[in-house]
């Protein structure tokens, strides 16, 4: 009993700890992913039917490779014949007479390039996020599913179908040339963000498997920082994550309510978070490439700051808002960068530059522009088109914290 | 990996333009595909005549139908195709990016079957 547990225990460790190099190892030159996976899964199936009898072994991680890369050739001997199936055994055989060394840790590290090709332009921008979180981190996809509030039938097909583009469509497993890094690693990056993004919006933390999607998108953001080092925008991506994550305790109270930043009780930061955030923003800013993420990093490190030392930082903010606009003209940029305005007591101003972005159809369903909105109006004393507004924007919510503040607000509107 | 460049272009474009800039034109498929070949990764390739010659043929319930003109009626018509031997897709991509088919069409890649 207490074999199958330690057994149980190691694999599961092995699982957290190298779950994506192995898939990626595994897939690396047949580009195989769904292969890799079944492979991988028989082999976690293996040992913890042999290794209660046998003891764990000393190099989990090679065991389970050899083992996975015989599934992987049985696999392909049962599935297919023909020329391309013999390219493919030959490439996995060849693979066979050069064993991994059960004495050495390591197993060469292919994990970025797995990212690369997941997040590679030939596949749907909306499920490369859904694609690294189950090839890189191992999760399946009804967990998936729930996260991204998709059916997991409908999830688990879309992602079948990535990974058989990347077989069948030849997308390489590799680290793009430097001419063309930036963009790729701006595809790598946007689904990181796209994790995370899933994880914070439960900022309750009620939804396990939205909270753990925050910690696997800082988990991935290092793994790049760690992989590829002095890449100014996955450090600054970093520094936003941690910079959000710290304030996490802060959003709601203790009754549950939703807590504006303006309003957060500082202590509840967790300070050494931020310091790391900074530290990492600082390193990037030596890299003398500004771009997206370290803007919004830097936005989120203007907050604190004000926040911490009640020091006005308004105009420094308009600025960065304005820096992020020039380079995505995001309509959702100019909603915030509208709000900071208001805060220099210039609401009129304020309202005038979120008339100019209100041309945008998505912006109707969009609940920040109409929360916005109301606040802006409520500034100006426009309190009947203010009530309005909170209407809409109090329709559009989905979270019930933020709902509730939303009424509180438009409650207190004067008759 | 063997992958077919498939050549979309609005193919009155071409009819249209004075010669000495079709001259230029067809001089840059030249180029191109002696690029490829001195690249050691062209299979084959060829112009297909316009959609004006083009017959379509269908069987439906027994009975085959032969009617004139293309399949579809596009903006942009199937125009022709090169086939390369490449490593992988960013190869095919990075070839097909440098087709002149892409300043006044599009180039549509995909990997041929493998059985």
């Amino acid at each position: 009993m207490g074999e199958l547990t330690d057994a149980r225990a190691t694999a599961d460790a092995v699982a957290r700890r190298s779950y994506g190099k192995l898939v990626a190892f595994l897939a690396a030159r047949t580009r195989d992913v769904a292969g890799a996976e079944d492979a991988l899964s028989d082999a976690f199936a293996s040992a913890l039917a042999e290794w209660p009898a046998n003891g764990s072994p000393a190099n989990p991680e090679a065991w389970l490779l050899t083992v996975a890369r015989r599934k992987m050739i049985d696999g392909s001997r049962r599935r297919r014949t023909g020329d391309a199936v013999a390219d493919q055994l030959l490439i996995l055989m060849d693979e066979l007479d050069d064993p991994v060394d059960e004495k050495a840790a390591a197993i060469p590290d292919n994990r970025l390039a797995l990212m690369f090709a997941c997040a590679h332009p030939a596949i749907d921008a909306g499920i490369r996020a859904p694609l690294i979180l189950q090839a890189v981190m191992g999760l399946d996809a009804a967990t998936i599913a729930s996260a991204f509030l998709m059916a997991p039938a409908a999830m688990g097909q879309r992602l079948v179908r990535a990974k058989k583009k990347i077989r069948d469509a030849g997308i390489p497993f590799r680290i793009p040339e430097r001419e063309e890094l930036s963009e790729r690693l701006d595809a790598v990056l946007e689904a990181i963000y796209a994790v995370f993004a899933e994880g914070w919006a439960d900022a309750a933390g009620t939804d396990v498997a939205r909270r753990d999607l925050a910690e696997e998108g800082i988990f991935l953001g290092r793994l790049v920082t760690e992989l590829l080092p002095g890449e100014p925008e996955a450090l600054g991506l970093v520094a936003l994550m941690l910079h959000a994550e710290a304030r996490r305790r802060a959003r709601r109270d203790s009754r549950g309510e939703y807590v504006p930043l303006a309003e957060q009780d500082t202590s509840l930061w967790d300070m050494a978070m931020i310091d790391q955030a900074e530290a990492l923003l600082h390193e990037a800013s030596r890299g003398g490439a500004i771009g997206r993420y370290q803007l919004e990093a830097a936005l989120q490190s203007a907050h604190v700051h004000r926040r911490l030392t009640n020091a006005a930082n308004w105009a420094h903010v308009v600025q960065l808002y304005d820096a992020l606009f020039a380079m995505s003209a995001s309509p959702v940029v100019a909603i915030n960068r509208a709000l900071a305005v208001a805060e220099m007591r210039e609401p009129e101003a304020a309202l005038a530059a979120l008339d100019e972005v209100a041309a945008d159809s998505r912006l109707v369903e969009y609940q920040p522009y109409w929360a916005a909105r109301a606040a802006l109006l409520t500034k100006t004393g426009a309190h009947a088109e203010a009530r309005r507004a909170y209407d809409v924007a109090i329709g559009l919510e989905r979270d019930d914290a933020v709902r509730r503040f939303l009424q509180q607000r438009q409650s207190a509107l004067p008759a | 990996m063997k992958y077919l460049l498939m050549i979309y272009a609005d193919e009155k474009g071409y009819a249209s333009l004075p010669p000495a800039e079709a001259k230029r034109g067809m001089e840059a498929y030249i180029a191109y595909t002696e690029a490829l070949k001195n690249a050691g990764v062209h299979v084959g390739g060829d112009r297909l005549q316009p959609t004006s010659t083009a017959t379509t043929v269908r069987t439906t319930n027994g009975k085959t139908q032969v009617l004139n003109g293309p399949y579809s009626e596009t903006k942009e018509q199937f125009g022709g195709y090169y086939m390369i031997d490449v490593p992988d897709l960013d190869a095919a991509l990075a070839w097909a990016a440098r087709c002149p088919a892409t300043h006044h069409g599009v180039v549509e890649v995909r990997p041929l079957w493998v059985s």
